[in-house]
């Protein structure tokens, strides 16, 4: 059954990070801005959450923008057109609440910019007027700059060292736009930090803020409860529940704690990982 | 062997279960029992009385006529056997290891009152795994086909035991699963060393031999609807055998700590995805020298517990709010983990994982005592006041039940669900409030066990036969 989600279309769009087109016809029938996919890259694989960036509904595929970061990560950006996925399951998650909002900032940091993304251009088909904050480290880690520009009204861009656009960080571009004009709903992704440092800026301000949230998962359907995060008194589960919360309330610090949980075997299969591709 | 007089089979004794020994098996996940030989099975089936009215027959709840397999088999004919349970039951090998006999059949059996049941879990499964590894059965004709189309939404027991008997009826069936394996709780849930796997996967190719298409990495819901199953896709009627897969936490401080797992989440990465094993690439926490509480005293909670010591925890000791009497998990199992070395404390609830650094050290429980019988008639827990004890743990699995998963009643508005949240249905028929679609198993239930799901698979097909009539 593993044919099934053959890669269509693959194309290096960062440093280590790919942008695959894949053959998904139930999950691109079905998904909305905000939902994700479980994947499995191989039959011993793991099984892991990747945000749907994009959606071809009449071509039956899915576009996932993937950093290799681990060994399953590692493992599909080195795949090519005519190679498979072992399974793609979704879409999961409960969609973004896309409405008419006023004027959206849209806060991605670094691949975080997958999955704001989607939600940013629903945004703006909601006729919000969206102003999309795009950071990276540095100038070759920006991705989906056009596309982002296309989906948006005005993108701001920052890098940690300057080498493009603004010199600093996306949450000293935001704090600047939120002392400049009036903002009615923030989105963020990216880093765990990034996304902390998102929620403080907008807290006083009482900026409503939503951010989405990159837990451990197993299973992705609310079977395993690996993916349970606090937000508020409350623990949720991401998969169902989530992926996105009010950052206001999620519990950053727990979040960025639980998914220490595997560091060390994490290493250990990089290695491994590495090794076999010759990397 | 010559006949026996009532009496003289009255006297005999119940043949055990020959297991790989204590010391052996606690340290992998290979089978624990290693199943009747069959000098073993004819002298076993030998001592039953054959009772006029048989009474483990009312004790089956898919009503195996227990009578008449167990004299084939004192006979010495498995094949005969083995056709009269597969009349009421595909998955013989499955139950013949994981049903509650003790409160089934067996606990119905006459001789249970001397405490020597005939062993009908353990002659069922000889039954069936000599079926399967001798392929002794002449494969029943296909039906002819009816030209109707059925989802079965789920590949745990009940839709396996649905699926089974719509494709005997001749309807086009088709199992969606989300899971990338099949089995649902069969493979996710219980563990290799009390449910190997081949087992679980000679049962569902003996479903794709007769003709049943599956469907991995759908969800249902998420997704592709019911009614896009019925309006977009032609099927004329759904069952609804998604379970409870919802894991329960008990609410209190500390659970976000690393080491606190779900047992579906631990027993997931070890029977799903093999973390244990050198080529599986999902993590599991390194449990060797650790200590491990488990939090439970269902079957779950057993097997969470088994799992852990052979994983190289040690400690291993289960946390139950009951006492011995209470606790819900087979009785062979209780046994099995004892003699493997689990430690068993009765009469103790958990009040805080307390940790550092993030991850889990130890566990605080308190002491209780047993109260009036709640609803179930069950003695309620009470809590003894002032009576804290703090045990050291690194990893503590979390069994204490399931709610229903939420997932595809969210996305089906017309589907009434109970307070409890799970799917309302007739009881007899599985009909839920849409016409066509039907229920069973553990999302009608919720947490219960793998024979009643699969009653409630059969029930339903019936029902679903019927409506398609």
């Amino acid at each position: 059954m593993g044919r099934r989600f053959v890669i269509r279309e693959a194309e290096t769009v960062g440093p280590n990070t790919v942008r695959l087109v894949v053959a998904a016809p139930r999950v691109a029938a079905h998904a909305r801005p905000g939902q994700f996919v479980i994947v499995r890259a191989s039959r011993h694989g793991e099984r892991i959450p990747l945000t749907i960036c994009e959606s071809r509904p009449n071509e039956g595929t899915i576009t996932l923008v993937v950093q290799a970061v681990g060994s399953t990560t590692i493992q599909i950006n080195n795949m090519a057109v005519g190679d498979h996925l072992e399974d793609v399951l979704g879409p999961l998650g409960t969609p973004t609440e896309i409405k008419g909002f006023g004027t959206c900032a849209a806060v991605a940091g670094g691949v975080g910019a997958a999955i704001v993304l989607p939600v940013a251009k629903a945004l703006s088909e909601a006729e919000n007027h969206v102003i999309a904050i795009v950071g990276a480290r540095n100038a070759g880690h920006l991705i989906l700059l056009e596309e982002m520009a296309v989906a948006t009204d005005e993108v701001v861009i920052t890098t940690d060292d300057g080498s493009a656009g603004l010199h600093g960080f996306v949450t000293d571009a935001l704090g600047t736009l939120l002392a400049e004009r009036d903002i009615d709903y923030v989105f963020a992704a990216g880093p765990i930090p990034m996304m902390q440092a998102v929620a403080e800026t907008t807290r006083e301000r009482r900026i409503s803020t939503v951010a989405s949230l990159n837990p451990i998962m197993v299973d992705g359907t609310g079977m395993c409860g690996g993916c349970r995060v606090t937000v508020g008194s409350e623990s949720r589960f991401a998969c169902i529940d989530g992926p996105e919360f009010d950052a206001h309330a999620v519990d950053f610090v727990a979040l960025n704690t639980r998914n220490t949980a595997y560091l060390d075997f994490e290493t250990c299969r990089l290695g491994e990982a590495k090794e076999t591709l010759g990397a | 062997m010559p006949e026996l007089t009532k009496r003289e089979r009255m006297r005999m004794d119940r043949t055990n279960m020959p297991t790989r020994s204590a010391g052996d098996r606690a340290s992998d996940f290979d089978e624990v029992n290693l199943g009747f030989t069959s000098a073993m099975a004819v002298l076993e089936a030998s001592r039953c009385l054959e009772c006029k009215h048989p009474v483990c027959v009312d004790g089956c709840p898919v009503g195996i006529r227990i009578d008449d397999f167990i004299r084939h088999v004192a006979d010495g004919d498995v094949v005969s056997a083995a056709a009269v349970i597969y009349e009421d039951n595909l998955f013989a090998g499955i139950c013949g290891r994981v049903c509650p006999q003790e409160s089934q059949c067996e606990g119905a059996c006459v001789l249970d009152k001397k405490g020597r049941p005939i062993a009908i879990g353990h002659l069922e499964r000889f039954v069936a795994d000599q079926e399967r590894i001798r392929a002794l059965s002449e494969p029943s004709p296909p039906a002819p086909q009816t030209g109707r189309k059925v989802a079965v939404v789920g590949s745990g027991p009940a839709g396996l035991a649905c699926a089974g008997d719509l494709t005997q009826k001749g309807h086009a069936v088709t199992v969606f699963e989300a899971l990338h394996e099949l089995g649902g709780v069969l493979v996710y849930g219980i563990p290799e060393f009390r449910l190997p796997k081949d087992i679980v996967a000679a049962e569902i190719n003996s479903l794709e031999d007769r003709g049943v298409q599956f469907e991995t990495d759908v969800l249902i819901g998420s997704g592709t609807t019911l009614d896009e199953l019925m309006d977009d896709e032609d099927f004329d009627a759904v069952f609804i055998g998604t379970g409870a897969g919802l894991p329960r936490f008990p609410g209190i401080e500390g659970e976000e700590l690393i080491g606190v797992y779900s047992a579906n989440e631990f027993l997931t990465r070890v029977n799903l995805m093999k973390a244990h094993e050198s080529d599986s690439e999902t993590p599991v926490y390194d449990l060797a020298h650790r200590p491990v509480v488990v939090i439970g005293g269902g079957n779950t909670a057993v097997d969470g517990a088994r799992a852990a010591l052979r994983l190289g925890a040690t400690p291993v000791r289960m946390l139950y709010r009951r006492s011995g009497a209470e606790m819900p998990a087979r009785d062979e199992e209780i046994e099995h983990a004892i003699d493997e070395g689990v430690e068993i404390t009765y009469l103790v609830a958990p009040t805080s994982f307390n940790g550092a650094d993030g991850w889990l050290k130890s566990v605080t429980v308190q002491e209780m005592q047993l109260g009036e019988p709640d609803e179930n008639g069950r003695a309620r827990p009470e809590p003894i006041k002032d009576a804290y004890e703090t045990i050291e743990s690194d990893v503590a699995i979390v069994a204490i039940g399931n709610a229903p998963n939420p997932v595809l009643t969210r996305s089906t508005p017309d589907l009434d669900t109970t307070k409890w949240g799970t799917i309302a249905v007739d009881e007899d028929t599985g009909q839920t409030s849409i016409p066509g679609v039907f229920a069973g198993g553990d999302i009608t239930t919720g947490g219960a066990t793998v024979i009643l799901a699969l009653a409630a698979g059969r029930k339903a097909a019936a029902a679903i036969n019927e409506y398609l009539a």
